[in-house]
This record gives C-alpha cells, structure tokens and sequence, in this order.
C-alpha cells in the first residue's frame, strides 16, 4: 500500500471473471505520518481510505470485466460500514463482487477483513468512462502488471 | 401489483427524498423534478433490479444527443414507464434487453 500514491492494491490473489469477483490483498503501512494524526497513541487506518480501498479492488474487477476498455470511476458509495479497526501493519484482505452491470454504470460489493475478522463493507456505484487519456490507460496496464492482474484472463475471455 | 409508473415514482421519491405527491405522470425527471445524471444513475440501477432489465441509458442518451429522440420520450414519466414496459416485454420474449 502506497498511501502518499493512493495506491492502496498491493496484489490480486484472485480474479474470477465468470463468478465476477476479486480478491486483493493491501498491506497497510507500519508507519506513516497519517498516524500521527489518526490518531496520537492510537493509530488506525482512516475510514475513507477503507473504503478507498474497497473501490480500488472492485476498480480492478470492473476493468477486467470490461477488458481495459473503458474506465470505472466512483460515482456512489452506499452502506459504508467500519466494523472494526485497522491498526498499521496488518494486512487486509479485500473481496469484491459484481452486484449489477448497468448502462454506463456498475455496482458492486466490497469486504475488508483482516484475517477472519470483517473491517468495513460497502456498495460501490461506478460511471465506466472510455479513457479520457491514452497515457492513462498505459498507466493501468503497468499498473496492472505490478500487482499481479492475469491479463491472460482478458485477452483469453 | 402496482403499475410501472407507480414503482417507478416510488423509487424515485425513495432514492431523490422527493415527496411523493409531487411526482405525476406528466413530470419530466430532469426538468420538473430536478433529477441530476448521479440521481438518475442510482435510480436506473433500482429500476434495473426491480423490473430485470438493463436500461439502456447510453443509447437513449446518444440518441437525444445526435437529435433522433427527445428527452421527454425518456425522462417523462409515463413514458419512462412505457419504455419499461417495452424492455420487460422484449425480455420476456427472449429478445433481449434491446441494449
């Protein structure tokens, strides 16, 4: 997890096109100066970026359901929900799944546990958007590459 | 069962917070109502789950866009409900949701 990036997606342990679910793991930093503030003497993952990063790992399940070719960006969160704290340096471990694929649009549901233990859930809503930037889509491909998504499975599908 | 119209007008008076009682027939979504894209997004996603269909929103909007079809044929709501009615007929008859 790069948090000054807002890369919050380490890996992809596993991606189901035909189920329409993910899973990513994201190593959440020993130190970092958000501690400091979030909070002095007790220091914990803000729930923004929970939920941050449950729409990263449903991001990356939409776009190898729509094969890079268009861009999922946030457009709704529903039920956010943070059940229990997230300390520095636990691993979290994120599950998403295609709840509806609209026009224009999809939702899923996302689930942050760290080991058993259920953190935060969430209904994400997403605009899908053709690539504003063609050097953005190279980004995502790089990006792809670096946390272990099996293009194989798109370019297979 | 209730009307497409009126499962609609609930849904968009539950997801807007939108009285009810202001919500008729003849009402234009955007222009009456004050429905944004986001709104209607939400809405299209409960409507979607309610009738299981698949609105085809972009489609419609291309076509308001390239002057083949009006706003109101869409985002009226009786018409809205007719249009509703043609993709749960068009489903039903194994023809696809027409998106």
């Amino acid at each position: 997890m790069d948090i000054n990036y807002f890369r919050l997606i380490d890996r992809i342990v596993d991606l189901n096109l035909d189920a329409k679910t993910i899973v990513v793991e994201a190593q959440v930093p020993a130190a970092h100066t958000i501690f400091e503030g979030h909070f002095p003497g007790f220091p914990i993952m803000p729930g923004v970026l929970l939920t941050e990063a449950m729409a990263q790992s449903s991001g990356w399940l939409l776009l190898g359901l729509l094969k890079f070719e268009r861009m999922p960006f946030l457009a709704i969160v529903k039920e956010a929900k943070m059940r229990g704290f997230v300390s520095p340096g636990q691993l979290l471990t994120i599950e998403a799944k295609l709840e509806h694929e609209g026009s224009g649009f999809a939702v899923t549901k996302a689930k942050g546990r760290v080991g058993k233990e259920l953190k935060c859930s969430a209904e994400i809503t997403f605009g899908l958007s053709p690539f504003p930037d063609p050097n953005f889509r190279v980004y995502m491909d790089e990006m792809a590459k670096k946390i272990g998504f099996p293009l194989q499975a798109v370019s297979n599908g | 069962m209730s009307s497409t119209y009126d499962q609609i007008a609930n849904i968009i008076a539950e997801t807007c917070d939108i009285p009810r009682d202001t919500i008729k027939p003849e009402s234009h979504a955007i222009d009456d109502l004050g429905i944004d894209s986001l709104d209607f997004l939400d809405i299209a996603f409960a409507i979607d789950k309610a009738f299981g269909i698949k609105m085809p929103l972009e489609k419609w909007t291309q076509e308001v866009n390239d002057g083949k079809a009006t706003t109101e044929q869409y985002f009226v709501l009786k018409n809205l409900a007719d249009r509703i009615d043609e993709l749960v007929a068009a489903k039903n008859a194994g023809a696809g949701t027409g998106s």
